[in-house]
């Protein structure tokens, strides 16, 4: 029902997409695969009108569209979950849910039914979200949430989904599985990106591969296997996704004793990671693991607690205070607390490293060393494409989370947190990030991972903490680690 | 699976504490503070503020404070600044005065079609110059800041070359007589119309879909433009209101003084911009209510008039309005962190 052939678009004279073609039937999954910067979300922008097309004939339902603006790409019933989101900041839930879709009877809007509508289309998801309050205040993973509402606001007849579990966790992910499910039995097309295998695998019928900008293939998944995919996908068989860490536990690095936020998000939790080791967090979205990193590099209010760093308690402490001391944090949310979007990759790099005898001397920059610096870091993390003057925004979604993470490797710290390191990075680049890790801890590093994604854990983390609602439920030891033991402890209670 | 979505939703609600006196700050709670600091004091003060003739003498310029500072909002909310205002007052008023001489001599003894057609006429300039800024921003993506300056400049150059500077007499007495100096139910006239029109932004900004988008390019221009919001119209219509605004304002103040006249509105910009972020407008777009705008120019103009009353000199009117602003942000912002953490 929806074709295009011969697609190109270039930014700045240079093909993020190159040539390609795509077709989808009604009822279909279509899955886009891809590494980091492949185009896919390229792709999904010119098909939902974001921006012109340069070559290329979009056809549907037999009628050849010229031109495409993303009010009447939903006319025609195109809705999109676009990976960058789409919602307004300063508008509450069921506002940014009818965005330019309102229902007003005459000059008037209708606030009850469209509000009574939100209710129901959350409730039928099982998204349970504060209906009232500005999407400013919501946490990544409810933002994700009222992004998906909002593309199933009207019913469409294409659904576009760009890497919509990145920050789910599995029963989110779950409740909209089987609402695409059932808008699958409906007859709805559905285009999906994801890097997870699982998900192409259970709910895909055909998969296209990008990779350059280029097609380099339309197969039918149910005829291929995960390594024939991955192999499509970045060009060379694939290698082991997790390394095999050596974990030496030495001193505790940093403690937190029954430590409780002034939000409550975390009530009375205690941990110690210790120099040597991956410590794991895990918990369902919301379980106040997000926010323990948090309040431990001062982004939290902290009510009472203690938190320690080499036994000496730190009093109110600061990101700069942090920084000072050695600590380093990444955050999940890379556009709000993250990158300065506006700004080149390489001063996003060494942003919190410019006081570095290498970088500076007094006040002064020494700009000439930058390049230098980051070379190593950003090659480590292989970013693509390598071009460290290009505005952050330029960069494709996992390769923003790449520069993020770059960062943090600019200078040497002692203690590591990471809030979802690998959302929404590719196969090739997750390992590139464990491998970062693996190098860290056996280098003595203390480094502490919060995360949704178990098998990172499991894999990676000597000992995990488990929590629900803002406690500390259970702590695992590496020879206690699976998926089922882990996951019995996140509803609470004990399997 | 009950259980599980049960201590989901406790764990995405935000905790919702806010007492009664957060909630009073957060909704203008500050303006309305200021705003009977400022009467009280003044009436303390200078007892001659609370005489009939002085009040309404407030009111009529509190109106004619009030529409130029809700067109500032919403041009504001949308993301973007009008500098502009005052130079299409200062233009519309030469306009108005200018149609109504012209008018007279064609249309004798037919006041009211002359007054009418010098009203559609200003309406016109005021929408037209909404419709040219507009039209820069969202076409060029110039800064609004940049388009509107120009604006400014061009509009003070052409209105002075017409008038060089001098008023336009010869405004139909009538005109004067019930519209400037006219009074319904005790009332001046102006500020009943200045009544009208925040009452028009107020559910235009709550109930109208038009308001929802204005807050929501205003707010993220690239989400909204993503949501199928038309972020060209939207742009374009609130500037052009802006414009119609500014323009009544113009016909109001001619009325007023008289006269049209080419030098006024010449710290209106600043004075709009002032009373909207006492109000709560966001400089960065997507924040902002027209009722605590309202406030916010009654504030500015209780202010205004305490310092005539105990004769401050003209010439130091700006550094206290410039004082005011400062300090009542910085009170604003004080106390809304103290509530915060
Ligand atoms: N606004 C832009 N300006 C310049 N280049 C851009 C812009 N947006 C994307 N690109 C480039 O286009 C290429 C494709 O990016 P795209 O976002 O489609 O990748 P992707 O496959 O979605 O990757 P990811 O998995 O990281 O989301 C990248 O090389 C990116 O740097
Ligand atoms: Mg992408």
């Amino acid at each position: 029902m929806l074709e295009v052939t011969g697609f190109t678009k270039r930014f700045r004279g240079v093909a993020a997409l190159d040539n390609v073609d795509f077709s989808l039937n009604e009822g279909e999954v279509h899955a886009l695969l891809g590494e980091n910067g492949a185009g896919k979300s390229t792709l999904i922008n010119l098909i939902a009108g974001t921006f012109p097309w340069a070559e290329g004939v979009y056809r549907i339902n037999g009628r050849t569209i010229t031109s495409l603006t993303p009010h009447v790409a939903q006319e025609i019933g195109i809705a999109a979950v676009f990976q960058e989101f789409s919602l307004v900041p300063d508008l509450t839930v069921v506002e940014n849910i009818f965005l330019g879709r309102e229902q007003s009877s005459g000059l008037f809007l209708k606030r009850k039914q469209m509000r009574q509508a939100a209710v129901e289309l959350l409730d039928s998801l099982g998204f349970h979200l504060p209906l009232d309050e500005n999407v400013a205040f919501l946490s990544r993973a409810q933002k994700q949430m009222v992004e998906i509402a909002k593309a199933l606001r009207m019913s469409p007849k294409v659904l576009i989904l760009d890497e919509p579990t990145a920050s789910l966790t599995d029963g989110e992910a779950e409740k909209l599985f089987n609402a695409v499910a059932l808008l699958k039995a409906r007859g709805v097309g559905i285009i999906y990106v994801s890097h997870r295998m699982s998900e192409i695998r259970n709910l895909s019928d055909r998969v296209t591969v990008l990779r350059g900008g280029k097609k380099i293939g339309t197969v039918v998944t149910a005829e291929i296997s995960d390594e024939g995919l991955i192999e499509m996908m970045v060009g060379r068989p694939v290698e082991q996704l997790f390394p095999k860490i050596e974990h030496k536990p030495g001193p505790v690095r940093l403690e937190v004793r029954d430590l409780t936020t002034e939000k409550r998000s975390v009530i009375g939790a205690s941990f110690t990671a210790r120099a040597g080791e991956v410590v794991g967090l895990a918990g369902l979205v919301g379980c106040g693991r997000s926010e323990l990193c948090r309040a431990v590099f001062g982004l939290e209010v902290v009510e009472t607690g203690a938190i320690m760093l080499d036994d000496k308690a730190v009093e109110r402490p600061t990101p700069t205070s942090m920084l000072a001391a050695n600590v380093c944090y990444f955050p999940a949310d890379r556009g709000s607390e993250g990158l300065a979007l506006a700004r080149s990759a390489r001063e996003n790099a060494t942003m919190s490293s410019l006081d570095l005898p290498e970088l500076s001397s007094g006040p002064v920059l020494k700009f000439w060393r930058e390049n230098e610096t980051i070379k190593t870091p950003l090659a480590n993390l292989a970013l693509r494409p390598m071009a460290p003057e290009r505005k952050a925004s330029a960069f494709s979604g996992g390769n923003q989370q790449k520069l993020m993470l770059a960062r943090g490797l600019m200078k040497p710290f002692e203690v590591y947190l990471f809030d979802e390191p690998t959302v929404g990075i590719d196969v090739g680049a997750k390992a590139d990030v464990y491998n970062l890790i693996k190098s860290l801890v056996e280098a003595g590093a203390c480094v502490v991972v919060s995360t949704s994604e178990l098998p990172e854990l499991i894999n990676l983390a000597s000992r995990v903490y488990v929590m629900h609602e803002g406690k500390v439920v259970a702590e695992l030891a590496k020879h206690e680690l699976s998926e089922a033991q882990v996951l019995s402890h996140y509803f609470g209670g004990h399997a | 699976m009950s259980s599980e979505t049960a201590t989901m939703t406790v764990a995405n609600a935000p905790s919702h504490r806010a007492s009664r006196i957060d909630r009073f700050l957060m909704q203008g709670g500050i303006v309305i503070t200021f705003l009977v600091v400022a009467v009280v004091a003044t009436a303390l003060i200078e007892p001659r503020f609370l005489n009939r003739l002085n009040l309404l003498n407030v009111m009529r310029n509190f109106a004619l404070l009030l529409i130029p500072s809700l067109a500032q909002m919403l041009v504001m909310t949308a993301g973007g600044f009008d500098l502009s205002v005052g130079a299409v007052v200062a233009a519309t008023s030469v306009v108005t005065a200018a149609v109504m001489l012209v008018g007279s001599g064609y249309f004798p003894g037919m006041e009211l079609v002359v007054i009418l057609a010098s009203l559609v006429i200003a309406l016109g300039v005021g929408a037209l110059v909404g419709l040219v800024n507009a039209g820069l921003v969202a076409t060029f993506s110039l800064s609004p800041f940049m388009v509107t300056l120009a604006m400014m400049s061009v509009l003070m150059g052409i209105a002075l070359y017409f008038t060089q500077g001098i008023p336009i007499y010869g405004v139909a007495d009538s005109f004067i007589a019930n519209v400037g100096r006219g009074q319904f139910l005790g009332l001046p006239i102006v500020l009943w119309i200045g009544l009208a029109v925040l009452a028009a932004c107020i559910v235009m900004q709550r109930f109208t879909s038009l308001g929802r988008h204005i807050y929501a390019v205003g707010s993220d221009q690239r989400s909204a433009r993503l949501s199928g919001v038309s972020t060209g119209r939207t742009l374009l219509v609130a500037y052009m209101l802006a414009g119609l605004l500014a323009a009544l304002t113009g016909f109001l103040m001619t009325s007023r003084l008289g006269s049209g006249q080419s030098t006024i509105g010449g710290t209106l910009a600043l004075e709009t911009i002032a009373a909207a972020v006492i109000g709560g407008v966001s400089l960065r777009g997507g924040v902002g209510r027209a009722e605590l705008v309202a406030l916010a120019a009654l504030f500015l103009s209780v202010i205004a008039n305490a310092m005539n009353l105990v004769q401050v000199d003209s010439k130091y009117q700006t550094l206290v309005l410039g004082a005011v602003l400062i300090i009542s942000l910085a009170i604003e912002r004080l106390l809304l962190r103290k509530r915060q953490s």
